[in-house]
């Protein structure tokens, strides 16, 4: 479902129909002698975005909400269930995927992931100029080995560390420099597309300012796409071009970052703005938050979220949105296509 | 502060000094930190990672682990010294007086007794209550912190609460035998943000209603901002500067505050680009020479690097900062 606003020829990526399930079933014995069926956990349930040269995608949402299987999907750590991933044009993954191994990999090299934790994704026994120059040696064999050292100052300089910091070892650095030694490594095979799977969630907020100055920077520097994902609203607020609000492995919202903020469509963005303790808002009344996500092994029937929602009715109940046109994005909201959705400061006076 | 002369306030903090012997010499992970809690106020403490927060928060219910140890200081309760008591009367205040609020309410709790069972034996061993009363008593508690079909409830093990529902329960078994003072390390960063949200707003009416005070320990200054009354920004081991919230966060006078409230993204401002404060936060093996933030100030100088400047009055906060001396005295002059 690609937008017709958006023509395909600016497209870097694009997911269609995109879903990842899990068999979370109990053991074949079990099954057997306690007559229990197979499980399945819908951790993404058809999920449909592009993302455009340049631009910074968010994508946020709660605990369990399946973004960080996106960028898995993506990635290609997982292969999806159903739907197919494009990337520059190549389908990469899933239906219609491209079967010729060279033309796979030359799509796969332009695409690098940076991990939330930077203590856990680099290698402790390596010296960084390694980890650094790993994906160099990987992708282009036979360099020459002070071509690979050149390289390796230039991309740590660029990431703001110095040249001479190749020889130290990860525990010699403090979190925000690893995730910098990270950066450096996801940069080194010049890749045009990041998915940066919460990037700043280990980092203390001085050292995430930091980071994220950084982000911006190389992107305008170097003109690269990001996937960001977090679970921060105020850091994707920050560096996003668009966001996607994402529930129960589905996304229900996705507009451009200002009209997402400043106008929310679907009640679950709206119910998640609200609940962010914000230093400009205190004081501000709000409503209330009800409930938690659903158990996503026995998701509710019609709308996900409508056991949480004041404006659920029958219908919701019943059918499942899909993505409708709403403000100046999209929505999968039934009360927001039949508008109903009441302006938002009547929304916090209802309850 | 200024109440301090009238009457003794619920919490005193004086000059409490924690170490760490090492194989290196001692590390002193908190410095001369002194405040005070007043009963109903909430004090949030905020600080970046390695701040001492946590630190100056286990020190007050006592659970500092060996070899870190109080050298110096005081910590007084409605008045009445804690810090040096024998284990066995300390185990008393803790529960009874104090209770205790952790980040990860799953190692809060035990995973092989279920729920009630935990919260009666809690109950039990500080209210003189039967086993009858000590299970209404719990499904009371279980009821004020919002857990639906208390009654019901009680009979399960943590594991099958959500992480919200647990972090309820760990509040409940704080508030079991209805403590003066809470310690709240980090309550709510486990958790998403609309779950997180429903637990500020517990916290909150649980010490309007009850008059409990709160030493919110956290690094998220939004969740402060909703919450204390009074702020203290450690950095360092040390308090750089305390005051009422919103002076704090509006009108912050040491330059790491200004840089910190900088830093923070919001949901609705427009900045291009977010303020750093470049580098880290100093190891506690390498301390810098004077003020211990100087080599990451903007307005550092030469007095800076050689002197370490004491919490004093600045413009509506007290601060740990030459210049912010210098600006209240200007403005004292200028008025």
């Amino acid at each position: 479902m690609s937008t017709p606003d958006f023509p395909d020829s600016e497209d870097l990526l694009r997911l269609d129909g995109v879903a990842r399930y899990f068999d979370v079933s109990p053991p074949w014995l079990n099954r057997v002698l306690e007559r229990r069926g197979r499980v399945l956990l819908k951790a993404v349930d058809g999920v449909d975005f592009s993302i455009r040269k340049g631009e910074t995608l968010g994508l946020v949402g709660e605990s369990g909400c399946g973004k960080s299987t996106i960028a898995r999907l993506i990635v290609g750590l997982y292969a999806p269930t159903r739907g197919s991933i494009t990337y520059d044009g190549t389908t990469i993954a899933g239906v219609g995927a491209t079967t010729d191994a060279n033309q796979m990999r030359a799509s796969r090299r332009g695409m690098q992931m940076i991990f939330q934790d930077p203590y856990a994704s680099l290698n402790p026994r390596w010296r960084v100029a390694d980890i650094v120059a790993e994906p160099i040696r990987v992708q282009t064999p036979g360099l020459p080995k002070a071509e690979i050292l050149n390289r390796v100052a230039a991309l740590l300089d660029q990431v703001g560390l110095a040249a001479a910091d190749g020889v130290k070892y990860p525990h010699q650095f403090s979190g925000g420099q690893r995730q910098r030694i990270s950066i450096a490594r996801a940069l080194s095979t010049n890749p045009t597309f990041l998915v940066c799977d919460e990037p700043t969630s280990a980092l203390d907020v001085s050292v995430q300012a930091q980071v994220l100055n950084l982000m911006r920077d190389l992107q305008r520097r170097l003109g690269l796409t990001y996937l960001f994902i977090s679970h921060n609203l105020a850091v994707v607020h920050h560096i996003a071009d668009r966001v996607g609000v994402m529930y129960l492995g589905r996304i229900v919202e996705l507009a451009p970052t200002r009209a997402l903020f400043s106008q929310p469509q679907h009640p679950y963005t709206r119910m998640l703005l609200d609940a962010v303790p914000d230093l400009e808002m205190s004081g501000v009344a709000r409503v209330a938050v009800a409930g938690e996500v659903p158990n996503p092994l026995d998701p509710p029937a019609g709308c996900a979220f409508h056991p949480r929602c004041q404006l659920a009715n029958e219908r919701c109940r019943r059918e499942a949105p899909t993505m409708r046109r709403a403000g100046s994005g999209e929505a999968a909201c039934h009360a927001a296509e039949e508008g109903r959705l009441p302006p938002r400061a009547l929304l916090a006076a209802v309850v | 502060m200024a109440s301090a002369e009238s009457s003794e306030p619920l919490l005193a903090v004086e000059r409490l000094r924690v170490e760490f012997p090492t194989r290196h010499g001692t590390l002193v992970a908190v410095h001369d930190v002194s405040f005070e809690i007043a009963a109903g106020e909430v004090l949030g403490v905020v600080g970046e990672s390695g701040a001492g927060k946590s630190l100056t928060g286990a020190a007050i219910i006592g659970l500092i682990d060996p070899p870190g140890r109080i050298a110096v200081g005081e910590i007084r309760l409605g008045g009445r010294r804690i810090d040096n008591l024998p284990y066995d009367e300390m185990r008393r205040i803790r529960g009874r007086e104090i209770g205790a609020v952790f980040q990860d309410p799953l190692t809060s709790l035990n995973p092989l007794y279920t729920v009630g069972r935990q919260m009666i034996e809690t109950v039990r061993t500080h209210l003189d209550l039967s086993e009858q009363r000590a299970r209404a008593r719990t499904i009371e508690l279980l009821e004020e912190v919002g857990i639906p079909a208390a009654a019901r409830r009680i009979e399960h093990y943590p594991h099958q609460f959500s992480g919200g529902m647990r972090q309820r329960v760990v509040i409940a078994l704080a508030l079991a035998a209805q403590p003066r003072l809470i310690v709240a390390d980090e309550p709510t960063t486990a958790l998403d943000v609309s779950i997180q949200a429903q637990i500020i707003e517990l916290l909150k009416r649980l010490c309007r209603d009850h008059g409990t005070a709160v030493m919110l320990v956290t690094h998220d200054m939004g969740v402060i901002a909703e919450t204390a009354d009074r702020v203290a920004v450690m950095y360092a081991g040390r308090i750089v500067e305390i005051g009422p919230v919103a002076e704090v966060i509006h009108r912050p006078a040491h330059p790491y505050t200004v840089g910190l409230m900088g830093s923070i993204p919001s949901i609705v401002d427009e900045r291009e680009r977010l303020t750093q404060i470049d580098g880290a936060m100093p190891r506690l093996t390498d301390m810098p020479s004077g003020c211990a933030f100087h080599p990451r100030c903007p307005r550092a100088f030469k007095r800076c690097r050689a002197e370490r400047p004491e919490l004093g009055d600045a413009l509506s906060t007290r601060a740990a900062c030459w210049l912010a001396a210098d600006a209240s005295l200007e403005m004292a002059i200028a008025t």
